[in-house]
């Protein structure tokens, strides 16, 4: 049981990380808080299936045809819910925006997809699962991902030019303006970027929690409590927040069931913000008069 | 009142009760629709028609939350689900003896109440996508636990709905029960849209701090409103759970917050009639055209995504003919500061406003440091300096909306809290904003009325019931507003919606708002900015009166010539620091003032 709460809690949480950092890279490059981090979680499943398990595909093109889905998808974000909006940012009017583009997807899908949650195919053909369970592909894979793509994001940022430009317009975008930078060219690509990366999380989290429209809601939700408790904006807190919250609610699953971890996850989410609205390691609050 | 011509002196008298009843002709169009609509003896129509009531139901305390407060609240279905289970839970009898289906009802209220406080707590401090994020999550996990707790709502399986006795048993009974609950929720929300609590939550919605500078207690108002929405969203699932005679967690998705979102989007933010409507034809709209009904919330969806891009201010917006008719060109403001003796309190008492080695800084940068301020009764204190010295910082700590790292600020010796702006006006220190802070949807008169929240006597479920007190209050109210506008010359545009006002009437709007609170300290921020030279003289001559009818001033501005002709101290900021402070003529002949910041 040890065994099966830390895998299955450690797999999940690197899912819910990589939401959150694909919640992060949209807000570092707009300020915009986009619903649509879940939804591209949810497409990564769904389409994988689609691609591999209907279609017969090839798996490493299937997997190449999903996270291109995926920067499309971004793209489509950007250009359509986000760019119209940015001008009175104060008013807030991106969370209906990217709210309603995420649920005309998720709708979508469970029109032409079903709302059943269908299997995902198992990508790697070899019997992985009896050499040790710690081993099995479904959990290694998120894992995986969420290293890779952390490891990719630090390099982008801390070592090519691109990606400091995307920290200068994350710092202050009037700023990197000034300079000459192409504002929007860089939250184009950001937006693609987190496409990429929520298709990521979605895909290879899907052998666990299958292709399934409903997937959306869930991991819309916690995939926002760990960036939303260790601060917007930061991957670290994401990663440790997010592998914190899958190893929780496994074992509050298993040890006293799954009424109390939703109300838990929910009761910590709440009392948190409420006592440090800024998040656990977020800065001060700004001037506001 | 759509002429803006018209004269101060008759409020409304011209439109009287042939006016009440076109106001309302759509709501008794719709009440009489709904009396009558059994008599087509349609079981189908009967059924839908239930539908958009409960709904209603639930959407008339959502609007309160979404459209006055511009809470972006979009899982409340959650309500609806505690409702329904609480109701059919207590009445069929899994939980401890069966309840009588009334009072199982009355308990889905106060169950949706409570988790309307509890999900609503958040909003009072979280940004607005985490609070979005909050309801969303809590519809979520309402679900979750809907399909866990099998005992007591049956899981997936589910649970019969309530029956409810006999006159208001299943068909036309429960109909016209679903009816008159949804009648009474409109007429109590909309007791509250037109009170002074509304017209407080808009401000919430569009000028927070102004609220605050008003002394509305965001915390307190938004709690009576969650209090409210939540109860009638428990209402409406007990209702709801009666209709489907069946619950199960399949039957309460996500999707049904947003017909109740859009609904609201749709009528326009601020509206009653327009969010009724919108949930009336959106919940009949797929009924009558059956292709949609697999596609309906796709529809929703997209509908909402067009609302936000195209016109964010929904239907109420585009039919606001009253406000497309052109103003009068080349206004004037003639104030009459005669009038201010009705306005103001006399105080003969003297007050005295001080802060004493404040300091303040943001990050690096020292705004303040070390200043020392005294305001007194019947003076105006000018507070000069260039750009950057710390004025207006200086004034935001004075009006609590800053901690300072050092130092205090004193009413007549006592203390006076900070980071509690909404704790000056109960002291009666009034302030204007260097840039105005208004609701441009709510008219001017609207406006200035928020200046005299505190004024209000009659409680949140006084107003809901629209008692005599609170019928007095607005009286009273309206008629104060309507003053304070006369005296800074507004009058005749107390009609008009805010936004179509020039700059420098914003001004005097915010003065008059002010002054509403019969202030003993009056903080005015640079309010000649962008005024005409005549303008400036009049707005000099108010404020000369105004603090001669005993009110202490506080001046912050750029216009040398009005500081030195009607201060009767002046302090000099530079760098945070008392540069000098004395009287006109001292200053006048500061060596270091002139070099810093007069010039030769």
């Amino acid at each position: 049981m040890f065994q099966s709460i830390v895998s299955y809690g450690l797999a999940v949480g690197a899912v819910y990380a990589l939401i959150g950092i694909t919640y992060n890279v949209m807000y570092s490059a707009s300020r915009v808080f986009s619903f649509t981090a879940g939804m591209l979680g949810m497409l990564g499943g769904v389409l994988g299936a689609l691609f591999i398990h209907k279609w017969g595909m090839n798996a490493v093109l299937g997997f190449v045809l999903v996270l291109g889905c995926g920067a499309l998808m971004g793209l489509v974000t950007e250009i359509l819910t986000v760019r119209p909006v940015l001008k009175s940012i104060e008013q807030h009017l991106y969370v209906l925006s990217t709210l309603a583009f995420a649920l005309m997807i998720q709708q979508v899908t469970a029109i032409e997809w079903g709302t059943e949650a269908q299997p995902f195919p198992v990508l790697i053909p070899i019997e992985t699962g009896t050499v040790s369970a710690w081993l099995d592909q479904k959990f290694l894979l998120p894992l995986l991902a969420c290293a890779v793509t952390i490891a990719g994001l630090e390099y982008l940022y801390r070592r090519t030019l691109i990606g400091r430009a995307f920290l200068a317009i994350a710092e202050d975008s009037y700023a990197a303006r000034a300079l000459g930078l192409p504002e929007t060219r860089l939250r184009l690509a950001s937006y693609a970027i987190a496409g990429i990366i929520g298709t990521l999380a979605g895909f290879t989290g899907a052998q666990m929690l299958l292709a399934y429209f409903g997937n959306q809601a869930i991991l819309s939700f916690y995939g926002f409590v760990p960036v939303a408790l260790g601060g917007m904006g930061s991957n670290r807190g994401a990663v440790i927040g997010g592998l914190a919250l899958g190893l929780f609610q496994q074992a509050a699953n298993f040890l006293v069931g799954g009424i109390f971890a939703a109300v838990a996850v929910f009761a910590v989410f709440i009392v948190v913000l409420l006592i440090r609205p800024e998040g656990l390691a977020g800065a001060a609050t700004a001037r506001r008069v | 009142m759509t002429d803006t011509a018209a004269p101060v002196s008759q409020p409304k008298a011209s439109a009287g009760w042939l006016g009440r009843l076109e106001g309302s002709a759509w709501w008794i169009v719709l009440g009489l629709a709904g009396l009558l609509l059994p008599l087509l003896d349609d079981s189908y129509i009967g059924v839908i028609a239930q539908r958009a009531y409960i709904y209603w139901v639930l959407s008339a305390g959502l609007n309160l939350v979404v459209g006055y407060a511009g809470q972006i609240a979009i899982g409340w279905v959650s309500m609806l689900t505690l409702g329904a289970y609480t109701t059919a839970a207590l009445a069929a009898g899994r939980v401890g003896p069966e309840w009588h289906p009334f009072l199982a009802l009355a308990a889905g209220g106060v169950m949706g109440a409570v988790a309307g406080v509890v999900v609503g707590l958040p909003a009072l401090r979280l940004r607005t996508f985490y609070f979005a994020m909050t309801t969303l999550g809590f519809s979520t996990i309402v679900t979750q636990v809907a399909l866990a707790w099998k005992d007591v709502t049956g899981g997936g399986v589910g649970t019969p709905g309530p029956v409810f006795p006999w006159p208001f048993d299943p068909g036309w009974g429960f109909y016209y029960f679903c009816f008159f609950l949804a009648a009474l929720a409109t007429w109590m929300t909309a007791n509250i849209g037109a009170s002074r609590y509304g017209r407080a939550l808009v401000a919430i919605r569009d000028a927070e701090v102004a609220a605050e500078a008003s002394g509305v207690s965001k915390a307190r108002l938004l709690i009576l409103v969650f209090l409210l929405a939540g109860a009638l969203g428990g209402v409406a699932g007990g209702l709801f759970a009666s209709l489907q005679s069946y619950i199960t967690p399949d039957a309460f998705t996500f999707e049904m917050s947003v017909l109740f979102f859009i609904a609201i989007l749709i009528g326009g933010r601020g509206s009653i009639l327009g969010p009724a409507l919108a949930t009336i034809i959106l919940t009949a709209l797929p009924e009558f055209a059956a292709p949609l009904v697999q596609w309906s919330t796709f529809l929703y969806a997209t509908l909402l995504l067009v609302i936000v891009l195209v016109i964010p201010g929904g239907i109420a917006d585009l039919l606001d003919f009253k406000n497309r008719r052109p103003l009068e060109q080349h206004r004037e403001i003639v104030t009459r500061p005669e009038l201010l003796a009705r306005v103001l309190d006399r105080h003969s008492e003297k007050n005295t406003l001080s802060m004493t080695g404040v300091e303040l800084h943001f990050g690096g940068v020292r705004a303040i440091d070390g200043l020392d301020l005294e305001v007194r009764s019947g003076e105006v204190h000018g507070l000069i300096g260039p750009n950057g010295s710390g004025k207006t910082t200086a004034l935001n700590v004075l009006s609590g909306y800053y901690r300072p790292h050092a130092g205090e600020a004193r009413l007549n010796g006592a203390v006076l809290p900070f980071l509690e702006a909404h704790t000056r006006a109960d002291r009666r220190i009034a302030r204007t904003f260097q840039t105005p802070r208004i609701v441009g949807g709510a008219s001017v008169l609207d406006n200035v009325m928020i200046g005299g929240t505190i004024f209000g006597q009659a409680t949140f479920s006084e107003t809901l019931l629209s008692l005599p007190r609170h019928r007095r209050d607005e009286a009273h109210l309206r008629e104060a507003a309507l003053l304070a506008l006369a005296t800074v010359g507004l009058e005749q545009l107390a009609a008009v919606r805010a936004d179509r006002l020039q700059h420098s009437e914003l001004r005097f709007m915010e003065i008059a708002r002010a002054l509403m609170l019969r202030p003993a300290f009056l903080m005015l921020d640079e309010p000649a900015a962008g005024l005409s030279a005549e303008e400036i003289r009049r707005l000099g001559a108010l404020i000369v009166a105004i603090s001669r009818s005993g009110t202490g001033v506080l001046l912050i501005e750029h216009h040398a010539d009005l500081i030195f002709d009607i201060c009767d101290r002046v302090t000099v900021l530079n760098l945070g620091k008392k540069l000098a402070a004395g009287t006109p003529a001292e200053i006048r002949s500061h060596r270091e003032v002139v070099s810093a910041y007069l010039g030769a």
